[in-house]
């Protein structure tokens, strides 16, 4: 709902707002400027891909969502969440080395895959142990920056979900099929 | 440029801009004064046509934005796509004595251009409350002064709504009404049957069936694409860049003049009236003086109260029209702390198409008959439901092939409720201004001096309370409520400080916004409330303010003023 409305306030998850969509907001202040680097880019790119694969539909990396990623958190994370999402690149590649021997960009298709899925599990259960003030997971992070730059990209927006700039008459009520995506 | 006009009208917001309207139709050569820049419709409404990925950050203001702003950042609207009519922070100082976050935006169109659109009327009970149950003094002025008025204002502006007959909530001139989705009708029938209260489709500045009037402004229909605040190529909803403005203009008697930042109103002690304005061009920083026979305070409510505190003169050493010390005090607001959600099963087979840039209302139903609560005042809910986007919850999937397919669908239905409550008028809210502190142009800083009270509190928990209640008779899961605890202003409905009344002890205007003691300036903006209701007020100022020019002009006309 765009309305002047403060839902953004009140925290309502029935337009089109992220999970965690707080965590978009204001932290503290610095100068600090701290650019990712390429190879974090494709980094990005690779987990991003992962998530949200190509199909018959364009996937992450068609949409470039590891270089919005890097640019989003460069630009409007806190130093906090920056370095937390920073670190977790290492932590990301220790897990994997601890579990298959080699570095996140060196493991298979299905090896990433599995290791997201455990990731993803941890994810949810530290932030729902957290306290309030602790930071959240940074894969949970880097989920939420791959579906706010997928889904916000044109491949993501009008070939993966329908996207009606100018939609015209509303209707209250139409009937919905299984399979139908989201208006964008 | 000419230096005397038959009108001069302060501010080009909603209000301002229906004066101009007004006074040019009838014939008035009006200038309005406008401090910040000119918009023209469409021609400066730099993102209206933009999509989410035309924009760097998708929408979102970087970090430096909001630390640079931290204040206005926080406003209902305020992102990437709109910023630029709202004020930077840094450019527009005020002192908070009592934090108040201060919602301004300075162009040509004000905060018209931003504003959320609710233009329910009010009810009788609304005017007379606040005496009745003695919070308030009486206002001079009771529905049935109004109801042609907002009859003239609807027609002109468009309003979507249903005739409904409900007390608290009058009919209107309504365009057809938005559609309530299947969990919004579900909630209508629960309030009806299970509680005896309305939930219908709310009245909003929506043109949803062009009439001729609005083909004449250049409105077409709104096509729902619901990025109002951007700027709307169709002139699909109200505001005074796209309607008033220029109407008034196509009459020839209309001029603007942008970067000018009224200082104060002239008073002439000899004629015992005002006699112009003085302003100060923002950019050359020169002082120039425009004169009127009648001028209009529309600077939005704060704004207009700072004018007549700075407007001085040896009758008037304490501010414009101030004899009774009451000027700048009973600064009243919303109360909009709080919200809530719940889950709903079922209705998976259905949907809606697309979005609709409006939203369903409860009339308020407290304190109408009798006081009926441990609080004065009345509030009503909006709300909505809708089915989540791109949401985690409920999918068997967390990342790949299967997560991608089910997180683009439509997910489960919620709906939500928020408050928007009626606070009470009291003289220890106020502004004033600084004694020493001035802007860049060397006028006084305004000082915030308003909060929240123990009746607002209750409200909140009644508002909780009744809201709860009625999603779980519903049938709603999972209710999340919310108690923002966020201070004045962000409510973006302050009001008051230059109120109407009856007696000129207890008020500074009479029942036609006129100053009591100066004759020939009207208050029709935020500034002129004597309480707040529980409705959204805009549409209440525009229809004051059409008032008060009628009356004006044939004063004038008739050699009183």
């Amino acid at each position: 709902m765009n309305r002047r409305d403060l839902i953004k306030n009140i925290a309502i998850l029935t337009a089109a707002s992220f999970v965690g969509a707080d965590l978009f907001l204001v932290g503290c202040k610095s100068d600090k400027r701290d650019n990712f680097t390429p190879f974090d880019i494709n980094f990005f790119d690779e987990v991003a891909e992962t998530i949200i694969p190509k199909t018959e539909t364009p996937g992450a990396k068609d949409a470039e969502t590891g270089k919005f990623m890097a640019l989003f958190a460069t630009d409007c994370y806190n130093d906090t969440d920056k370095e937390n999402l920073r670190k977790g690149i290492t932590k990301m590649n220790e897990a994997s080395e601890n579990k298959f021997g080699s570095s996140f960009m060196e493991i298979t298709k299905t090896q990433k895959q599995e290791l997201l899925i455990v990731i993803d599990a941890d994810a949810k259960k530290y932030n729902r142990q957290k306290r309030e003030e602790e930071a959240i997971h940074y894969f949970t992070m880097m989920k939420q920056l791959t579906l706010l730059g997928f889904f916000t990209s044109e491949a993501g927006a009008t070939q993966v979900l329908r996207y009606k700039p100018v939609p015209g008459k509303y209707e209250g009520s139409i009937p919905y099929k299984k399979g139908e995506k989201s208006w964008a | 440029m000419e230096k005397t006009f038959d009108a001069i009208v302060i501010g080009s917001g909603i209000s301002g801009g229906w004066a101009a309207k007004e006074l040019c139709e009838k014939g008035m050569k009006t200038l309005v004064l406008e401090r910040g820049r000119n918009i023209e419709h469409i021609k400066d409404y730099p993102t209206m046509n933009k999509a989410p990925w035309d924009f760097k950050y998708r929408g979102y203001i970087t970090k430096s934005q909001a630390d640079d702003n931290p204040f206005i950042c926080r406003a209902a609207g305020y992102d990437d796509s709109t910023s630029h009519f709202f004020v930077k922070d840094a450019d527009h100082p005020y002192i908070q004595e009592k934090p108040f976050e201060w919602v301004r935006g300075y162009q040509v169109g004000g905060k018209s251009l931003t504003w959320g659109r609710a233009c329910a009327r009010w009810c009788e009970t609304d005017f007379t409350a606040p005496n009745r149950y003695g919070y308030g003094i009486e206002w001079p002025i009771g529905y049935q002064d109004i109801a042609p008025w907002y009859s003239h204002v609807e027609k002109f502006i468009g309003v979507c709504g249903s005739k409904e007959n409900i007390e608290t909530m009058p009919d209107g001139e309504f365009l057809p009404a938005y559609e309530l989705n299947s969990v919004e009708q579900h909630l209508q029938e629960t309030l009806a049957t299970k509680f005896g209260r309305h939930y219908v489709s709310g009245r909003w500045a929506q043109i949803t069936e062009p009439q001729k009037i609005h083909t004449e402004q250049g409105r077409a229909q709104c096509q729902n694409r619901n990025l109002c605040m951007r700027g709307c190529p169709f002139g699909g909803y109200f505001s005074s860049v796209t309607s008033t403005l220029p109407w008034a203009e196509k009459t020839g008697n209309l001029t603007i003049r942008p970067f000018s930042v009224v200082h104060s109103i002239i008073y002439d002690e000899e004629k015992q009236k005002a006699i112009g304005v003085k302003i100060i061009d923002t950019n050359t920083k020169e002082e120039i003086e425009y004169y009127a026979k009648i001028i209009f305070a529309n600077a939005s409510a704060l704004n207009t109260n700072l004018i007549l505190l700075n407007s001085v003169s040896k009758r008037f050493p304490n501010g414009l029209g101030n004899d009774n010390g009451l000027l700048g005090k009973y600064i009243c607001f919303h109360n909009y702390r709080a919200g809530m959600s719940g889950e709903f099963d079922g209705y998976e087979d259905k949907y809606y198409k697309v979005s609709k840039p409006a939203e369903c209302i409860i009339p308020n139903f407290r304190n109408v008959e009798e006081q009926d609560t441990d609080f004065v005042g009345g509030y009503v809910i909006f709300s909505g439901a809708g089915r989540e986007k791109l949401s985690e919850k409920g999918l068997t999937e967390t990342i790949g092939e299967n997560f991608k397919e089910q997180i683009s669908q439509p997910g489960k239905w919620s709906a939500y409720m928020y408050m928007q409550g009626e606070t009470i008028p009291k003289e220890s809210n106020h502004v004033r201004l600084s004694q020493e502190k001035k802007d860049q142009w060397g006028i006084p800083l305004l000082i915030t001096s308003m909060d929240y009270d123990d009746n607002d509190d209750k409200m909140v928990k009644d508002f909780l309370e009744q809201g709860k209640a009625m999603l779980e008779a519903a049938g709603a899961q999972n209710i999340v409520t919310n108690e923002n605890r966020q201070p004045p202003g962000l409510d973006i409905h302050e009001m008051g400080g230059v109120r109407m009344g009856k007696d000129p002890k207890t008020s500074l205007l009479n029942e036609w916004n006129q100053m009591h003691l100066c004759k020939n300036v009207f208050v029709t903006d935020g500034a002129c409330m004597t309480s707040t209701g529980n409705q959204s007020p805009s549409i209440l100022y525009m229809a004051l303010t059409a008032r008060a020019v009628n009356y004006a002009v044939d004063e004038m006309r008739k050699g009183n003023l």
